[in-house]
């Protein structure tokens, strides 16, 4: 959706006083393009539901308004985004994003099937790999220990209803 | 004579040996993720949310209160010793306190900045017990559009209070309101925004949206380039402050905690800001002015008695008006929702032991903390020499059992890493998650009070404008934004908050 605002955003530059540095934060401008984008979601989503009046608002009105105004946070942004100093994004969590989003949905898939110890043992060992530093040694004693914690604390002390072994394991 | 049999009901309810073990593990637990870099109490504290529902309602609340002031001290402990504040409330403290640590001081400094934040937490507590009534009182005659102007002046606050840009924190804000509407309209019970998804007809879980963007996605920042942390402790002797201290100490310790009370009370103020704010007058009416950075007495125990002080008072408007002031205060929210308590200034009059409870237990906790700290601080210095690598794996771990035990719904799971994604994503692009997560916590609510008045007004927007208390709110929400706005104070601001 950035594209459609991209004249504008060149209009706005145009005027002259912003012609020496007309390089543009990237930061800021994918920040502006996701609030249009989000908002526009928003706005097309709304719009399909009953608006109302100001009287009687329908539950179309108020998300309708929010997301107006955050189509025009998003175009200031990417504005501002021409006129500040840029700074560089820094490193991208690459190895981390890898290792620990999935650890979560792991848990989810294998929690009811497998039992809550393996899928926290498994769950705690991919997110453990998350770190270059970790070794694997260390990785089996550390999530061992922190299983045999929470098995404890979880489940025998404050007793949530967690099944300790699954189905999947012939239980 | 009620304020007293409040009180002694209070301390009934919070001297009992089961919600003292509650406030005990919660000022300890605080405590450890205070001193801990890379956890804070926000994320902390959603994470045990759901595990809070095992407990009686006024152990849970007690707890994670603990949590939360429990933290401050154990982010002013790391500031002190290594320069590192745990929590960002402790930043000022890290600037005076770490000089004094250097000089050989470290222990005078802690003793300080104990002492001023028992003092303050003293004292708030007894204005907490003091003003909350009334101000129950004002509420309970609060209409729809009382509610939708405060709540207002407290998102307003919130982008305020953001580091960065005002225009983004504002987007956070709009953007978390719009994330809070998903699921389906109160009114009509048609279902919007679920994308089709059966488990979003319920709203986005707030649990999962909590600990997606405060805690995953602060593992994720942590992880961008490990470093070993070079932990260079000195021993920490003669905690007791000298006879100078003590003169240097007492003035600092009184305005801080006279600043901190006020600007806690405000909706989107706390612990932050009054500590901030608290360094500045201390700086600003000293003798020696040069003393400041170089290890002043002033510049600890004015900012930790303000930031104590602060972090107390902001539970006013949760208790009276069901109002968060931070997230935290959002999260307490959440916390007594799921208890099937309805916040708002009913729980005083329809759960007095509950509202009593809390407040007897914040001086409690305080005084848990100052007789446990002072020995133990031996102790938290060695937790600091954990590596992080060896802690994450943990929190990943309570995180996905926390978030799995609100309903045992494994959609909630999905929604955590999605949400950990969306979190760093937005940290990257230098968007605050704060504003976020309150602006959620309001949405539905903003958009109920907004529907009722205008029914209520048959359609006239002026109502908001015709009711006294109702415009004093829109102006003072206005004059904030409009400072905020100003160069010459965002400068300021900049600077201010250039710490983190």
């Amino acid at each position: 959706m950035g594209e459609r605002f991209r004249p504008f955003f060149i209009a706005s530059n145009g005027r002259g006083e912003h012609m020496r540095n007309l390089s543009f934060s990237s930061r800021d401008l994918i920040c502006g393009a996701l609030f249009i984008f989000i908002g526009l979601f928003f706005a097309i989503q709304a719009y399909g539901l009953e608006l109302g009046t100001a009287l009687r608002m329908g539950p179309g009105y108020f998300p309708f308004v929010l997301a107006g105004i955050l189509i025009l946070l998003g175009i200031i942004v990417i504005i501002q985004g021409t006129q500040l100093q840029h700074e560089p994004m820094g490193p991208i969590a690459w190895r981390g994003m890898l290792f620990i989003l999935p650890a979560p949905i792991l848990f989810g898939l294998t929690v009811r099937g497998l039992g809550f110890v393996p899928s926290l043992f498994l769950t705690g060992l991919v997110a453990a790999f998350a770190s270059t530093k970790m070794r694997p040694g260390t990785a089996l004693l550390l999530v061992g220990g922190l299983t045999l914690f929470s098995v404890i604390v979880f489940s025998y002390a404050l007793g949530l209803p967690f099944r300790r072994f699954g189905p999947w394991l012939g239980q | 004579m009620d304020l007293l049999n409040n009180l002694v009901l209070g301390f009934a309810t919070a001297a009992s040996p089961y919600n003292l073990l509650f406030c005990f593990i919660g000022v300890i637990l605080g405590t450890l993720i205070g001193v801990l870099p890379g956890i804070g109490a926000t994320a902390t504290i959603a994470m045990l949310l759901p595990i809070t529902f095992q407990l009686e309602p006024v152990s849970s609340l007690i707890m994670l209160a603990g949590i939360y002031y429990g933290a401050q001290y154990g982010g002013s402990t790391t500031a002190i010793l290594i320069n590192m504040p745990g929590e960002s409330s402790s930043a000022v403290t890290a600037i005076d306190g770490y000089q004094m640590a250097r000089k050989g001081r470290a222990g005078a400094a802690l003793s300080i900045a104990a002492i001023g934040s028992f003092f303050a937490g003293t004292v708030s507590t007894i204005l907490v017990a003091v003003f909350a009534p009334p101000l129950t009182a004002v509420a309970l005659r609060f209409g729809s559009p009382e509610y939708f102007s405060l709540m207002i002046v407290g998102l307003v606050s919130s982008v305020a209070l953001a580091h960065g840009s005002v225009v983004k924190a504002l987007g956070m804000v709009v953007l978390g309101l719009l994330l809070g509407l998903v699921g389906t309209d109160i009114y009509t019970g048609t279902p919007r925004f679920n994308l089709g998804i059966l488990e979003l007809s319920d709203g986005l879980n707030f649990v999962a949206l909590a600990v997606g963007v405060f805690g995953i996605a602060e593992i994720l920042r942590n992880l961008e380039n490990e470093h070993d942390r070079d932990v260079m402790i000195k021993k920490v002797t003669n905690l007791w402050p000298t006879r100078q201290d003590w003169k240097e100490m007492t003035a600092p310790i009184l305005r801080g905690t006279v600043i901190g009370s006020a600007l806690g009370i405000l909706p989107g103020g706390g612990a932050i800001l009054a500590s901030f704010a608290s360094y500045t007058v201390e700086k600003r009416i000293s003798n020696t002015p040069g003393e400041f950075g170089k290890g002043a007495v002033a510049g600890v125990a004015g900012p930790e008695s303000a930031n104590n002080a602060g972090a107390q008072t902001s539970f006013i408007p949760m208790l009276t008006l069901g109002i968060p002031a931070n997230p935290v205060m959002a999260l307490m929210i959440g916390a007594m929702i799921i208890q099937g308590i309805v916040p708002g200034p009913n729980v005083a009059t329809e759960q007095p032991a509950l509202f009593w409870g809390i407040i007897a237990s914040m001086w409690i906790g305080n005084l848990m903390l100052i007789l446990l700290n002072l020995p133990l601080i031996g102790l938290w210095v060695k937790l600091l020499t954990i590596p992080y690598y060896m802690l994450f794996p943990a929190i990943i771990a309570f995180c996905s059992i926390g978030v799995y035990s609100v309903n045992s719904n494994v959609f909630d799971l999905y929604a955590v890493a999605f949400f950990g994604l969306i979190g760093y994503g937005l940290a990257k692009l230098r968007c605050e998650p704060a504003p976020l997560l309150l602006g959620f916590v309001l949405g539905p609510l903003l958009e109920e009070h907004l529907r009722r008045a205008m029914i209520m007004s048959r359609g006239d927007p002026m109502t908001f404008l015709n009711r006294p208390i109702s415009l004093g709110l829109l102006l003072l929400a206005a004059a904030v934004l409009v400072v905020v706005l100003l160069p010459s104070i965002r400068k300021k601001r900049d600077e201010v908050f250039v710490e983190d």
